[in-house]
């Protein structure tokens, strides 16, 4: 593989991780108020929640440009306030990721949250413990393995995605050039099918070694449980 | 100890308007499923906010309506062993046990380590297993002394030994005694098993739908319980074991008492729980009977329970005891307040304490 490529597949898995990391206290929070919560504006959350999933991403990338680019409202703020700039830069391709895995993470922690036998969370009250500390010792380690499995499909998604990236951060090698634009930059010039075929086995390569690295986890812990 | 409760709920058609004190020792919650049992103990244990009421467990007020206060559950003190145990899954039993003593810390109230509880309920060897691998009675003497070890000032039981069968039962029943006596924490107890309420409660406390028919000492409030396994409790103290036919006589108010061998040195206080469908009367003094024990005594009251049957209430010098009969016997034995008779009990007709 040539530099250019390694250096597409590190920033891939770079803003995948970035991605998926920064995403997972956002999406366990509000997991928990989608299915915990009993809130005004609650099935409107959902749906904000779900929007990227049914949009067309070019819509999302779109949007985001509108309002996290450099003129956007919370971009400008942002760029000013604390220095952070999202457009035109890595971490914005990793911003994009996030709201599009964002859906996947939380749909798969949510489902595993209600899944929590509630009566466990009460008898954990009764012994002393605040409700902080009841979800933090009960709540979060019994929905463990749907965070991996929300987490795993985040960053499943972020390895793959194009659309919105591209359109909200365009396609800039050793910026944003991600695996995905860069197969698409050779499909588009004569002489790149032998590169784009390389660079589609790394990435069906990536993809089994998650599925299967979540899995292991999950495995493993099953297996703490019965050993303990 | 005392726990003063006194609240209204309502809860789609059913209304729970209870008002009772507990004093130290063991009370027991005692009524049909549906009376109100568990709505009126996760009250107490702050699961459910009373629609009117207080709650005031040693001059502390845990819940005041009227002054909006209602303290949460997990700043209550309150241990609740539920009938489903509710173990932690993913903690080892020694966890589980473990896991409210650190909010306890500083806490006063009952000093209970992790080696007494262990002891006291025989469950030492379970310490790294995992809840799924244990027996229902196992999960529950667990879930007793985790309970216990986050200090309590008082411990709920709701119903905790509805979901075991008969053995697992008489497995539990000894360390709930002993929780009893030794632990010195007060329980809140909730049953509808006359059975269990006759050989643990100190105090009973009566519901029928969702009020409080009755308060008193177990003696005197448990014949008088509408229940269908109706009976009495004798208090009674081991006097000598017959080894040659296995029994063991006891002694109580209402006279000399033969029952199966009991494990218990001679001296130990028992009670006795005589059914009242194990209870014949005769006029006379009946000889060459197969059965052992023959109480002397008078009738207080004959109150019927269906057309067909009556519930004889006897004071046999100062015990009661109670028959059921049927009120053809009724009729033709002439029975009438007053009268002396003399009550034929079957030697294994007795709980032991």
């Amino acid at each position: 593989m040539t530099p250019d490529e390694w250096t597409a597949v590190r920033l891939s898995l770079l803003i995948a991780t970035t991605a998926t990391l920064c995403s997972l206290p956002f999406g366990i929070a509000i997991a928990w108020l989608l299915a915990r919560g009993r809130f005004w504006g609650k099935s409107l959350l959902d749906t904000l929640v779900h929007l990227p999933l049914i949009m067309p991403p070019v819509v999302t990338g779109y949007l985001l440009l509108l309002s996290f680019g450099r003129r956007g409202p919370i971009g400008g703020f942002l760029a000013e306030e604390f220095g952070i700039v999202f457009s035109f830069r890595w971490t914005g391709a990793a911003l994009a990721c996030a709201v599009m895995g964002f859906p996947l993470l939380v749909r798969a922690i949510r489902l595993s949250i209600e899944a929590v036998d509630q009566r466990l969370e009460a008898a954990a009250g009764t012994l002393g413990a605040h409700p902080l500390w009841v979800f933090a010792t009960i709540t979060l380690p019994l929905c463990l393995p749907g965070i991996i499995a929300g987490a795993i499909l985040a960053f499943a998604k972020s390895m793959g995605e194009f659309g919105a990236t591209i359109t909200f951060v365009s396609n800039i090698p050793g910026e944003t050039q991600t695996l995905p634009s860069l197969i698409y930059t050779l499909t588009q010039v004569p002489g790149g099918d032998a590169a784009a075929m390389r660079l589609t086995l790394v990435s069906i390569a990536i993809s089994m070694l998650a599925l299967l690295g979540s899995e292991l986890l999950a495995r493993r812990i099953g297996a703490r449980r019965q050993a303990a | 100890m005392s726990l003063d409760v006194d609240v209204d709920h309502r809860r789609g058609a059913f209304r729970l308007a209870a008002r009772f004190t507990a004093a130290p020792g063991l009370t027991a919650l005692f009524g049909r499923s549906g009376s109100g049992k568990t709505s009126l103990v996760s009250i107490v244990g702050g699961l459910i906010r009373p629609d009117r009421g207080r709650v005031v467990i040693d001059g502390q007020t845990l819940v005041d309506t009227e002054r909006g206060l209602f303290v949460p559950a997990h700043r209550r003190r309150i241990g609740y062993v539920f009938q489903d145990s509710r173990l932690f899954p993913h903690l080892s039993v020694r966890r589980n046990l473990l896991y409210g003593r650190w909010f306890a810390r500083g806490a006063g109230g009952a000093t209970a380590d992790l080696g007494s509880v262990i002891e006291l309920l025989g469950i030492g060897h379970l310490l790294e297993r995992h809840p799924d691998s244990l027996s229902g009675g196992e999960k529950q003497r667990v879930a007793i002394g985790r309970a216990l070890l986050a200090r309590p000032r008082l411990v709920l039981m709701d119903e905790p030994l509805a979901s075991l069968d008969e053995a697992r039962r008489a497995e539990i029943l000894p360390f709930l005694e002993r929780l009893r006596d030794e632990a010195r924490v007060p329980i809140l107890y909730v049953s509808h098993s006359v059975a269990e309420v006759a050989r643990l409660a100190t105090t009973v406390v009566t519901l029928n739908e969702g009020t409080v028919t009755a308060v008193g000492p177990v003696q005197d409030v448990l014949p008088m319980a509408d229940a269908a396994d109706g009976g009495a409790v004798l208090e009674a103290r081991i006097v000598r074991h017959d080894e040659r036919f296995h029994l063991s006589v006891l002694e109580s108010a209402a006279g000399a008492l033969q029952v199966p061998r009991l494990e218990a040195p001679v001296g130990a206080p028992v009670r006795a729980y005589i059914r009242a469908r194990d209870v014949m009367l005769s006029l006379r003094h009946p000889e060459d009977i197969s059965a052992l024990n023959v109480l002397a005594g008078r009738i207080v009251s004959i109150v019927p329970t269906s057309t067909a049957q009556a519930d004889i209430r006897l004071d046999c010098n100062g015990a009661v005891l109670m028959a059921r009969l049927t009120a053809k016997s009724v009729d033709r034995l002439a029975l009438t307040p007053g009268r002396p008779v003399f009550a034929v009990v079957k030697s294994v007709s007795f709980e032991r304490s």
